[in-house]
């Protein structure tokens, strides 16, 4: 089993890239990248653009969707996938971050007065914010079983949602209007307008491309094997000399940090939130994303994150007969994970570093 | 912060906590029972709760019941009963054992990690709620007023409803029946061992599967029961009920010690009356707020829950 | 993020820079002792009247002996003596109900386990702890992270000690592998590597950690007489870098092959304390251990 495991991480693509000279790598890497830019004029494309691009919500926003998404999946992947640390209350740094910049933007915000902020001005505040958030989350939790910790964080979205819902302050279902948009022009136009969302998912995008160079720097490094070490076996790293509350700690803020520059481009964008945007089961879902793609590495949470972005939107305006598929999109979406797991339990891009699940099975199996 | 308010409805928060707590507290007993031998958050429980109170709902639909009706006499009112709570426990034990067989089975045949069982799980949670919530429009389905609540005696200013009362007695009786069935019976000593050591228990000639399936039918024919006693609580139901009550009852159950089921019935009472009194102190919204900073300062003095996870061995 | 380090970075290069097979005997920079009511010069670790209770069950009963500086030490019983809870309380595992323990004349009692690796001990386990998924070199890695400073926002942005400290930690592990004799393996992944191999990598993950105590918990288990030869060699090479060595064994032959004093617990407490000889002929462990006599010889 764990042999037909090593074997097929060799294999793939990715064993066909790291096999490849440095100039070679880079330059498959630099077309993608491209190609990713290049994503909102799919539809040009003849034969298969047609079907790829969405019905029922513009091709571009739906392209935007996938990048807050795929953004939540790659932070959520430092917290689970890399640290192992069971989060399933997500959402609410991405609530946090979308916050922190209403109240520090829009005129609706009881500090509208002393700060009405650009939007720049609001992102370092804004994800600072989340981080503080992530730390005094992180702070009494992580000394929690895992198991207990997944209820925990459950317990903290659930917190922020109903913070959210019930105080004046964050305003509740009335929530917060006119979140100023990016900043720049072109050519006289603002670049960041209302009708079009190209720029958005350009900017998106960018960001992701930075997320994904911080985070594989992290990965190749001393805090990237401290994490793999927790995770493999948490009392082995700490006799090793891992201080594995502070990396622990530190997974939970960079999740948080991820989460938070999601939150705060979908404010930017959607330049309105309320407390009706944040519920508990968006956290779930980025969650069946993350394992669903493959948890533990990069492309399997982008992989995630599409997905459980794409396949509903692309379900909009569909119909098969009297029915509208949009209105099944999430019973639909269960079945597909439940299918995707079954078949393949590891995730549909499997990471080389996966065994501690695996090796916690034999342990349950053969307890000492 | 409403102090006067939680002092003088002390005793009717503290009444309808126990009866809230006593539901909640069945629900946990599906978390607590597979988790106690599979390690493993059912997070589809709660959709297993969900359809057993849609299926007593939809046989008293069969004797044309519906929200609108009168109240029944008391020997209808017993046959109604009855078949209701057949109807549940049928269908939610039925739900409990599909999802075993269609999510967990497999993955488990294929050595799958655990994350993997949580993302089906939750797969399988969308899929019924959603079903649910598209058939029902999104819209909450009323109750018939099988019983009608009636005092039955007060203390004080307190005064206990019949229906209060049913909840409780029923939740403590079907806890005894578990209990002695877990601790006394054949079965019952099976699940233990598999608790314990699910290697050497299967040495002894234990059947693993069908101690797995027997935990998955136990904990749903507790959830049918909990999903009656919710439907007449309540008054109605709708698809997103189940996850809802679904956290309160993982927390009752992590709270009192997962795995253990004293523990759970424990967890539940007490999270029952502590979610009335902070409603009370302020304000129904802060109920679940509540509730979780309960469960995090218990935990962090207690990491295994109130009671310890004992259904099999305590884990270190 | 200040760590009580003692070494400066020079030092800690230098530490890298030397050859692992450099005979010190009295060990290198990082023995020294700090200022501490130490009566014997030559004590590194003192185990002082330690009690250790679980419930109702004493596990060790009033122990007390002490480690000096570079030698390689045992520590016998039967099965059930409380070597292994010995073993666990001189390495944080467990705290001592009553009683001290002392490394380089500080008290080790309620540190945690990360700050006792840190100030010098180092361990393995009796069932192989290596983390599966990682390579072989990426294990040593982790124990030679230890020492390091690299903070997560010099790795996020890879400033300049982020790539210090790599190469450095690199060159190291790659060195501990090659002294502990599978630097062939070093890109493999560890669960990949064969039974024997798996228990020289712990010991060169320990090693990476820069001990001054390295402790060894049955390290021979399910070995055969040609690998038990093999870790004897490696066990002394330990040591004449300067390494003192604790030895938890079953094994008699290999016990009084190798190590230069011994302390023998029975039913959690000491009963024999001496040379190896002086061990072998003491009537008590004869009859509590050695049933026969002749047997260990």
């Amino acid at each position: 089993m764990s042999e037909k495991a090593s074997f097929r991480s060799n294999g793939g693509v990715r064993g066909w890239l790291g096999r490849q000279p440095v100039w070679v790598r880079w330059l498959v890497i630099l077309v993608a990248a491209v190609a990713a830019y290049m994503l909102p004029y799919i539809g040009d494309v003849p034969v298969i653009g047609p079907q790829i691009v969405t019905e029922g919500i513009d091709w571009p926003s739906a392209l935007f969707n996938m990048s807050y998404y795929v953004l939540l999946a790659l932070g959520l992947n430092v917290v689970v996938g890399y640290a192992g640390l069971l989060d399933l209350g997500y959402v609410g740094f991405f609530a946090v971050g979308a916050y922190g910049t209403a109240l520090l933007t829009s005129p609706d915000s009881i500090l509208y007065e002393d700060t009405g902020w650009k939007w720049l001005m609001a992102v370092p505040a804004a994800l600072i914010l989340t981080m503080i958030a992530g730390v005094i989350l992180g702070w009494p939790t992580l000394r929690l079983r895992g198991d207990y910790l997944a209820i925990v964080t459950l317990g903290f979205a659930e917190i922020i949602r109903i913070v959210a819902t019930s105080t004046d302050v964050l305003r509740g279902d009335r929530g917060f209007a006119s979140i100023p948009h990016p900043p720049g022009s072109w050519g006289g136009e603002p670049i960041f307008g209302v009708t079009d969302a190209i720029p958005y998912f350009w900017l998106g995008l960018t960001v992701i491309i930075l997320v994904i160079l911080g985070v594989r720097n992290l990965d190749r490094s001393r805090v990237g094997r401290s994490w793999l070490a927790i995770r493999e076996d948490e009392e082995a790293a700490e006799v090793m000399g891992v201080r594995t509350f502070k990396y622990k700690l530190w997974a939970f803020a960079i999740g948080a940090f991820i989460g938070g520059l999601g939150g705060v481009l979908f404010a930017g964008e959607q330049s309105f939130i309320n407390s009706q945007t944040f519920v508990l089961q968006f956290s779930i879902l980025v969650l069946a994303g993350v394992v669903m793609g493959g948890s533990g590495n990069m492309a399997g949470a982008i992989l995630g994150g599409v997905l459980i972005s794409y396949i509903p939107d692309r379900l909009r305006g569909l119909s098969v007969g009297d029915t509208d598929l949009y209105e099944y999109r999430f019973a639909l979406f269960g079945a597909v994970i439940i299918i995707i797991m079954v078949l393949r339990p590891q995730g549909l891009i499997p990471s080389r570093r996966r065994a501690m699940e695996l090796k916690d099975r034999e342990k349950e199996v053969a307890p000492q | 912060m409403d102090f006067s308010g939680l002092i003088d409805n002390f005793g009717p928060l503290t009444v309808t906590g126990l009866a809230q707590g006593a539901i909640i507290a069945l629900f946990a007993l599906g978390y607590t029972l597979v988790y106690g031998v599979l390690r493993l958050i059912n997070f589809a429980h709660s959709e297993v709760f969900l359809l057993g109170t849609y299926a007593c709902l939809f046989a008293w639909g069969l004797f044309g019941l519906d929200q609108n009706s009168a109240t029944p006499a008391v020997g209808p009112m017993l046959l109604y009963m009855v078949v209701g709570l057949i109807a549940a426990i049928v269908v939610s034990g039925a739900a409990a054992l599909t999802v075993e067989f269609v999510a967990y089975r497999p993955l488990r045949r294929r050595n799958a990690p655990p994350l993997a069982f949580l993302i089906t799980a939750i797969g399988a949670s969308l899929f019924i709620s959603e079903v649910a919530g598209v058939l029902t429009h999104r819209n909450q389905t009323g109750v018939p007023p099988i019983i009608q609540a009636r005092p039955v005696f007060t203390i004080g200013d307190t005064t206990v409803t019949n229906l209060q009362l049913l909840i409780i007695v029923l939740a403590l009786v079907m806890m005894f029946v578990l209990d002695r069935f877990i601790n006394g019976s054949r079965l019952g000593r099976g699940v233990r061992a598999v608790a314990q050591n699910p290697d050497s228990a299967a040495l002894m000639g234990v059947n693993k599967s069908r101690v797995i399936a027997l935990v998955f039918l136990l904990g749903g024919l507790m959830a049918g029961i909990a999903a009656v006693m919710y439907d007449l609580k309540i008054g109605v139901t709708r698809y997103d009920a189940g996850f809802l009550l679904g956290i309160d009852a993982f927390t009752a159950a992590v709270l009192g010690g997962i795995g253990n089921l004293r523990g759970a019935l424990l967890g539940g009472l007490l999270l029952g009356v502590l979610q009335n009194y902070a409603a009370g102190l302020f304000g129904s919204q802060w109920l679940h707020a509540a509730s979780f900073v309960l469960l995090v300062v218990i935990l962090l003095f207690r990491p295994t829950g109130l009671l310890g996870e004992s259904l099999g061995r305590a884990r270190a | 993020m200040s760590e009580p380090h003692k070494e400066t970075p020079e030092e800690l290069d230098r530490e890298n820079a030397r050859p692992v097979a450099d005979p010190a005997p009295t060990g290198g920079p990082q023995a020294e002792p700090t200022p501490s009511p130490v009566r014997d010069e030559g004590v590194l670790l003192e185990v002082d009247h330690v009690t250790l209770r679980f419930g109702g069950v004493v596990a060790l009963n009033d122990v007390s002996f002490s480690l000096r500086k570079g030698e390689i030490f045992g520590l016998i019983g039967p099965n059930g003596a409380g070597k292994t809870t010995c073993f666990n309380a001189m390495t944080g595992v467990y705290r001592p109900t009553e009683g001290q323990i002392r490394f380089q004349g500080e008290s080790i009692v309620g540190k945690k386990k990360h700050q006792i690796t840190r100030g010098g001990i180092a361990r393995t386990f009796q069932n192989v702890r290596l983390f599966p998924e990682m390579t072989a070199l990426e294990n040593v890695m982790v124990g030679a992270d230890a020492h390091h400073k690299t903070s997560v926002i010099s790795a996020l942005f890879r400033l300049p000690r982020f790539w210090r400290e790599e190469k450095s930690g690199r060159a190291r592990s790659l060195e501990l592998l090659r002294f502990v004799g599978i630097a062939h393996r070093a890109g493999d992944v560890s669960r990949n590597l064969s039974y024997g191999e798996q228990r020289r990598l712990e010991i060169a993950r320990a090693l990476a950690t820069n001990p001054t105590l390295l402790c060894l918990d049955e390290p021979a288990a399910g070995f055969n007489p040609a690998e038990k030869e093999d870790l004897l060699q490696l066990i002394r090479k330990i040591r004449d870098t300067g390494v003192t060595v604790l030895l938890i064994e079953h094994d008699m032959r290999l016990v009084m092959g190798v190590t230069d004093r011994i302390v023998v617990l029975e039913f959690g407490k000491k009963i024999a304390e001496g040379t190896p000889a002086e061990v072998r002929d003491n009537p008590s462990v004869i009859a509590a251990y050695l049933g026969v006599p002749t047997d260990a010889a």
